[in-house]
């Protein structure tokens, strides 16, 4: 499979991990270099990639992916309850329970393709969120969320109320106060957090690159460019789809995991459909089907929703101050709109500019910069690049 | 059996909610071929038109009043609404009273103008474009018009009163000759009686005006209709106005029986796009069928001794009715051939 990987694929690899790495510093001049908001681009990033293995790849657009991500959260957490604090095993149990989970609804979602295949990830993922608050609070502790406790001193109180990690206590690991996770002791909360899943977006998307490259991803982009001429060649595309499908949600689910070993608590707001849309917005945002956008669209999206909705009328009447007093007041009035509270207008109002204006999203746009500067280039007389670039920008 | 009569009416004006905003889904996606994830928002615009309605029939001022007074023997001051200046305390008291019915007219000409606005500003440039994107941009759309409304109205729900005469519960039992434990609030029936009435004038207006059959062509044969000369557009136009209209409607006369906040399109979007899809995609009559069933199928759900044999089946029923009709009846109950099949 390594072999299918161009020189160029590898050199793509080798500046995505160069930047992901050096995040901590690179983001300092624009203010997102704190470990937490560092953390969700690298989450964010993982899920938006799964996802765009569906949506990108197959067109497929499963609008309940938030389901996955739900359940890699609670998995992980049962794992922390009930094995261990070491988050390996957290990893592996929700990337299973995601899977298997994606396998089940992928099979029935599956049968029906177009607006049919939207509206049963939407349901199903719509059933999971309702089920969590309702009867399946022993599991996700409703409301409050599941999270994890100190280990429980009799077998009366719930395992939702007292932890006891099973092979923490064999291995006669103690523990003060609140449990941390960690990975052989060293705790993933801060920096550490952050490189744990800065590597783990790294890997998530060589496996992406892997596959894109693969044949099973030309059969996937085989499947969204005509799936009738698939069909007619003798081809049965759904074992490839549940594929597509059962790899993307276990993607979700370790994001999921990664959430909840940053910050040991899982909700099932987690899995509201408005969660699904955000993943949507963040792959559109970036650029469908290619393999960088969707990192970048989480990474925006993630940065601006940190931004916007901490800025308040005090920020923008300094920001403004240049200008007239009346001229001040209307803009801070207009900007008062969308900031703080009204991040989501800030979200909505960006999903349509980007739909509307530019479907390809940013990588689209960059590409069509770079394509108008050759242009322009071209015609002052310079060689002919564009015949050269144009097979390479539509593998990047 | 008074039980079984008592969830069927339960489920009538839930189902009549999801009837009209599925059928409004379905005349648009069946003559302009869109998918609009922000039909649940005009749902809730609608509703807001009542709360503003009775906003502004409210609207006071502060004056010493001539009979109220404190312990003390010092006039009290009192809140007096401008309109019981204007029209005299008797018309105002009935109009404030009557707040939810008459704020259909204000519905009415609110959401035309919104529906028409939105088909010609965004909707009319996505006829051409994927499903995906027409899903995309109306998600996008439904956010923009939930978060305005959030904004203004604030986040929590503004429960809305029904006029005083409907406001008791009705012995239907013994209407109907059933013993007397059938209690149900009059609203509801109303409610129920409302839906009926415009799902019968929007069928009669399809069915008996030359319009109505234009559309219906339309809905057959969108370039054919073109072919033969009529401006289809403009009337797909008027089609998605009218869908605003009923969805606003609804909205409004629906915010007694559920306080309105700024999500409950969203919450209503997704169940009336199930209904929709179980319905059949494109079918008038699968839509409002599907809306009256689920909603009934919805009501039966959380009866406790249903609740007792399988528990939190009534949060999950509608998606699981929709699942098993998708893999079963793949065009929904009364869906046609030929759309959206991709």
């Amino acid at each position: 499979m390594l072999r299918t990987l161009s020189r160029s694929d590898w050199l793509l690899m080798a500046i995505f991990t160069a930047i992901v790495v050096t995040l901590p510093w690179t983001m300092q001049p624009i203010g997102a270099a704190y470990p937490d908001l560092l953390q969700k681009f690298a989450i964010y990033g993982i899920f938006a990639i799964g996802f765009n293995i569906l949506f990108g790849l197959t067109g497929y657009l499963s609008f309940g992916h938030a389901a996955f991500l739900g359940v890699g959260s609670y998995a992980a957490v049962w794992s922390f309850k009930l094995l261990t604090m070491n988050v390996l095993p957290a990893l592996a149990f929700s990337v299973l329970i995601a899977g298997v989970f994606a396998f089940l609804i992928g099979y029935v979602s599956l049968r029906r393709s177009g607006i049919y295949f939207s509206i049963l990830t939407l349901a199903f993922a719509q059933m999971s969120y309702n089920l969590a608050y309702s009867v399946l609070t022993p599991i996700t502790n409703g409301e409050t969320g599941l999270q994890t406790r100190a280990i429980r001193q009799s077998a009366e109180i719930s395992l939702r109320d007292g932890d006891i990690r099973i092979i923490d206590q064999a291995l006669g690991i103690q523990e003060f106060g609140v449990p941390i996770t960690n990975l052989f002791g060293m705790k993933m909360s801060g920096y550490p957090g952050f490189y744990f899943c800065a590597v783990m977006l790294i890997v998530c998307f060589f496996v992406a690159l892997c596959i894109s490259r693969s044949n099973f991803g030309m059969m996937l982009k085989a499947i969204k460019s005509n799936q009738n001429r698939l069909n007619y060649t003798g081809i049965h595309t759904r074992p490839y789809l549940i594929a597509a499908f059962v790899i993307s949600g276990m993607y979700a689910g370790l994001a999921g995991s990664l959430l909840a070993i940053t910050d040991p608590i899982a909700g099932a707001e987690r899995m509201q459909w408005t969660a699904s849309g955000e993943v949507v917005l963040m792959t559109i945002l970036g650029g469908v089907g290619t393999l960088v956008g969707p990192v970048l669209g989480a990474g925006l999206i993630k940065y601006a929703e940190q931004k916007v909705s901490s800025w308040n009328e005090g920020i923008l009447n300094s920001a403004f101050s240049f200008l007239p007093d009346g001229a001040q007041a209307f803009f801070v009035e207009l900007f008062s709109f969308f900031v703080g509270e009204g991040w989501h207008l800030t979200l909505g109002f960006m999903f349509m500019v980007i739909v509307i204006f530019l479907p390809g999203g940013l990588m689209e746009g960059f590409r069509r910069i770079g394509r108008a500067f050759n242009r322009a280039r071209r015609s002052e007389g310079g060689r002919t690049t564009v015949a050269a670039n144009t097979p390479a920008q539509e593998r990047g | 059996m008074d039980a079984i009569f008592l969830q069927v009416l339960n489920g009538l004006d839930k189902g009549g909610a999801y009837a009209l905003i599925a059928l409004g889904l379905t005349l648009v996606f069946g003559t302009l071929g869109v998918v609009n994830f922000a039909h649940g928002a005009l749902f809730m615009l609608g509703a807001f038109c009542a709360v503003t309605l009775n906003n502004v029939f409210n609207i006071s001022y502060e004056r010493i009043s001539e009979t109220e007074k404190d312990f003390l023997g010092n006039p009290l001051k009192e809140q007096v609404p401008i309109l019981q200046d204007w029209v005299g305390p008797d018309v105002a008291a009935f109009l404030i009273d009557w707040s939810v019915p008459l704020s259909i007219i204000l519905a009415v000409i609110a959401m035309a103008i919104i529906g028409v606005a939105m088909e010609r500003g965004l909707i009319k440039h996505f006829y051409k474009r994927p499903h995906a994107d027409q899903i995309l941009v109306t998600f996008g759309l439904a956010i923009v018009l939930q978060e305005i409304i959030r904004h203004y109205f604030g986040a929590n729900p503004i429960p809305q009163p029904a006029p005083d005469a409907f406001s008791g519960a009705a012995n239907v039992g013994a209407l109907v000759g059933l013993g007397s434990n059938v209690i149900y609030p009059w609203w509801r029936l109303v409610y129920f009686l409302f839906s009926a009435m415009v799902i019968f004038g929007v069928f009669a207006f399809l069915r008996f005006t030359t319009f109505g059959m234009v559309v219906r062509a339309g809905m057959q044969d969108r370039e054919t209709v073109g072919l033969l000369g009529i401006n289809i557009e403009r009337r797909f136009t008027i089609v998605f106005g009218l869908a605003a209209v009923v969805a606003g409607m609804a909205g409004a006369m629906y915010t007694p029986i559920l306080p309105p906040d700024y999500h409950m399109g969203m919450n209503f979007l997704v169940l009336s796009f199930v209904v929709v899809v179980v319905g059949g995609m494109g079918s008038l009559e699968g839509a409002v069928l599907a809306g009256f069933l689920l909603g009934i199928l919805q009501s039966f759900a959380s009866m406790t001794e249903v609740k007792a044999i399988l528990p939190g089946i009534d949060q999950i029923i509608i998606y699981l009715v929709a699942v098993i009709v998708l893999l079963t009846l793949p065009r929904g109950l009364m869906g046609r051939r030929g759309i959206a099949e991709d």
